[in-house]
């Protein structure tokens, strides 16, 4: 397959461009998408000047009737991928997509279903506080119904996103700007990932980091600091949290008999409480330390640079929980 | 009587002979399933959860006479009404009610959340204000297709506070969506009464906002019901875009079964219900020679015996499967080990 090196954002607008190219049924909507802007980032860059204004919409401010709006088309069979411009706005679209997409299939026992997929950009690091930066991804981990997909790089994002856009359930895609400039190897063809298939990025025998989206390349960071101190880490990339792949994070783990989970969400009653839970419900006879998690402090983000950068997991905070656990004592705090 | 708040109506359309007939029908099946469901769960035959539709019946009928069987219905949980004028059997609604595994939601859907796409019932929601969206989606599909496909969404008058209304209504008319938005003002939002909910002397007004046509009109009389919403279906169909048609009734039994409406004072619930529009339909069929009594009569017998069967039918199916718990959950359950 040709490969070209390209940025997340550029893998995901061709994964968009080929999705409508190939189904007539399927249809972008939400704020500012069309162009000339292309979305607040330029996801969407391009497609409304190609497919047109009727299947590339912009909509109004109005994040309930976005989403229902897409409900409703996918109840009739068409294929609609609405965005959510900053992730923090879903709070008023919420309704919808736990109420409606999520439970439809079941309620009606398959006899309608609502397969949209909702994209939201997560902006974090970049001064925009409390309100615009939030990675909320564990609200909706506990909603069954739904799938939960986060990429962390160019070529995971177009397979992900081809696999969200033409699968039959619910899926929320969460698009985290920092890593939209990431560059990597991509196949220009179409090409899907399965959901539910995690991908080990780094193999180590000492630890496991378990984690996903940002936290990808601050734990890939933290690993290479660690092995100039001897430590190997093995850093897996869950890519879904709905459906997660519990297979792969506990073949890891009964084999290093440490695990680190690393999220951006925060670290109470965040996803990384669930993964720990796991590990420790199947693997608890084989730790040979308590798991640890890293995660954002139970605070609003706050905006100011310093106090930011202080509240974001990032590599070092990552390697001095690793460096913890392989000294058999676990992180208590943040 | 009808009154036109952004527009105006020259010609009304009117129902045939046989339109005003159906509509009987269908009202008097509204008002047994009702009067069927209070008895059973009042006496301790069956148990079910229900929000009463009882004096509700002609604008559902008029709806169900009006909408095409290719036509979309999304209704909310006070919707059994609107189901039956759509064509959802009663069987399969008795069967939602009473939780078997016989109904369409095979007891995982129940009262609230009743869906029947064989005839158009494309969602009921729990959730007041939520169905609005879904029915810009299902008429923005409709458009996208070239289907002369309508979507009708109803909904009372507690909805037409929420975001979502709002939020639907400007994006209907932004979208011009073959929607036609049919709010049901029993004049109660759960138990407030509409005084204390909006300021505005009429919900049609509302459509004002968005520049979209609005009607208000008497939802007692089913022949003003059909008019007015005939009316809005055709703009719709013939690519007019939506319209806000507010049809003003009452509900006899409060907003859940077994509601004691404390907060109605009594001589507005008798009022309403000396107007109860079941029996004022059938005087004036009579009256006015459309029905010849015996007609009337076999009718309501016909309507008996369909609800009866179908209550006959709930209560002897067979309980789910606790087995299945975990089916339908996705379209590959084996995705979902824990």
């Amino acid at each position: 397959m040709q490969q070209r090196k390209m940025t997340m954002k550029e893998a995901l607008n061709l994964a968009l461009d080929q999705a409508l190219a190939k189904s007539e049924r399927v249809f972008l909507l939400g704020e500012d998408i069309a162009d000339p802007g292309g979305g607040i980032v330029g996801v969407t860059a391009g497609l409304s000047t190609k497919y047109g204004h009727d299947r590339v919409i912009d909509t109004p401010i109005s994040e309930a009737a976005i989403v229902g709006t897409a409900i409703g088309a996918a109840l009739d069979g068409r294929i609609p991928v609405a965005e959510i411009m900053i992730m923090d706005f879903i709070g008023i679209a919420i309704d919808q997509i736990v109420n409606h997409a999520a439970k439809m299939r079941y309620m009606t026992c398959g006899r309608t279903t609502s397969p949209i997929t909702v994209r939201v950009a997560v902006l974090s690091g970049m001064g925009t506080g409390a309100t615009h930066s939030q990675s909320l991804e564990g609200w909706f981990m506990g909603i069954p119904g739904l799938k939960v997909v986060i990429p962390s790089s160019p070529f995971d994002a177009k397979g992900l996103l081809t696999t969200a856009i033409f699968d039959e359930d619910p899926v929320l895609f969460i698009e985290t700007v920092k890593l939209l400039g990431t560059r990597g190897d991509v196949p220009v063809d179409e090409y899907s990932i399965p959901f539910g298939q995690a991908n080990i990025v780094r193999s180590g025998t000492d630890v496991t980091i378990v984690t996903y989206g940002r936290g990808v390349p601050d734990s890939l960071a933290a690993a290479t600091a660690l092995q100039a101190e001897g430590v190997s880490a093995e850093v897996i990339d869950l890519r879904t949290l709905v459906p997660m792949d519990t297979p792969t994070i506990l073949e890891s783990v009964a084999r290093t008999g440490r695990a680190v989970v690393v999220t951006h969400a925060v670290r109470f009653g965040g996803p990384g409480a669930e993964i720990s839970a796991l590990i420790n419900e199947n693997l608890i006879y084989e730790l040979t330390a308590p798991v640890a998690r890293v995660g954002a402090p139970f605070t609003p983000i706050p905006s100011a640079s310093v106090l930011e950068a202080a509240h974001a997991p990032d590599p070092q905070r990552i390697a001095a929980a690793v460096r913890q656990t392989v000294g058999a004592h676990a992180t208590t705090g943040d | 009587m009808a009154m036109t708040a952004t527009n105006s109506t020259s010609t009304r359309a009117a129902p045939t002979v046989e339109q005003r007939r159906r509509m009987y029908a269908l009202m008097t099946l509204m008002k047994l399933t009702d009067d069927r469901l209070a008895k059973g769960i009042g006496t301790g035959e069956f148990a079910a959860v229900y929000w009463p539709h009882r004096g509700q019946e002609a604008i559902a009928a008029a709806l169900g006479v009006v909408l095409r069987p290719s036509d979309h219905l999304v209704t909310t949980y006070r919707g059994l009404h609107d189901h039956i004028g759509k064509g959802v059997p009663a069987a399969a609604i008795m069967a939602e009610l009473l939780g078997k595994q016989t109904a369409p939601g095979e007891g995982k859907g129940g009262t609230l959340h009743l869906a029947y796409p064989e005839a158009g019932s494309m969602l009921s929601t729990g959730i007041v204000g939520a169905g609005l969206p879904v029915g810009v989606g299902l008429g923005l599909s409709a458009r996208q297709q070239g289907l002369d496909r309508v979507v009708a969404v109803t909904f009372g008058d507690g909805a037409t506070n929420t975001g979502s209304f709002h939020e639907s209504l400007n994006m209907a008319a932004v979208l011009k969506v073959p929607v036609v938005f049919v709010c049901q003002n029993n004049l109660y939002a759960e138990h407030t009464a509409i005084e204390q909910t909006m300021t505005v002397a009429s919900i049609a007004e509302r459509s004002a906002a968005y520049a979209i046509p609005g009607v208000r009109a008497d939802g007692n009389d089913p022949d003003e019901s059909f008019s007015v919403l005939s009316e809005a279906v055709d703009r719709a169909r013939s690519g007019g875009g939506p319209t806000l048609v507010e049809l003003v009734t009452f509900r006899f039994r409060g907003h859940s079964f077994g509601d004691q409406m404390k907060y109605i004072p009594k001589e507005q619930l008798a009022a309403a219900q000396a107007k109860d529009p079941v029996p004022a339909y059938r005087q004036r069929l009579l009256e006015s020679g459309v029905c010849a009594e015996n007609e009337l009569a076999q009718i309501e017998a016909d309507a008996a015996a369909q609800v009866e069967d179908a209550v006959l039918r709930a209560i002897a199916a067979p309980d789910p499967s606790p087995d299945h718990l975990r089916d339908h959950l996705y379209a590959d359950d084996r995705n979902t080990p824990w």
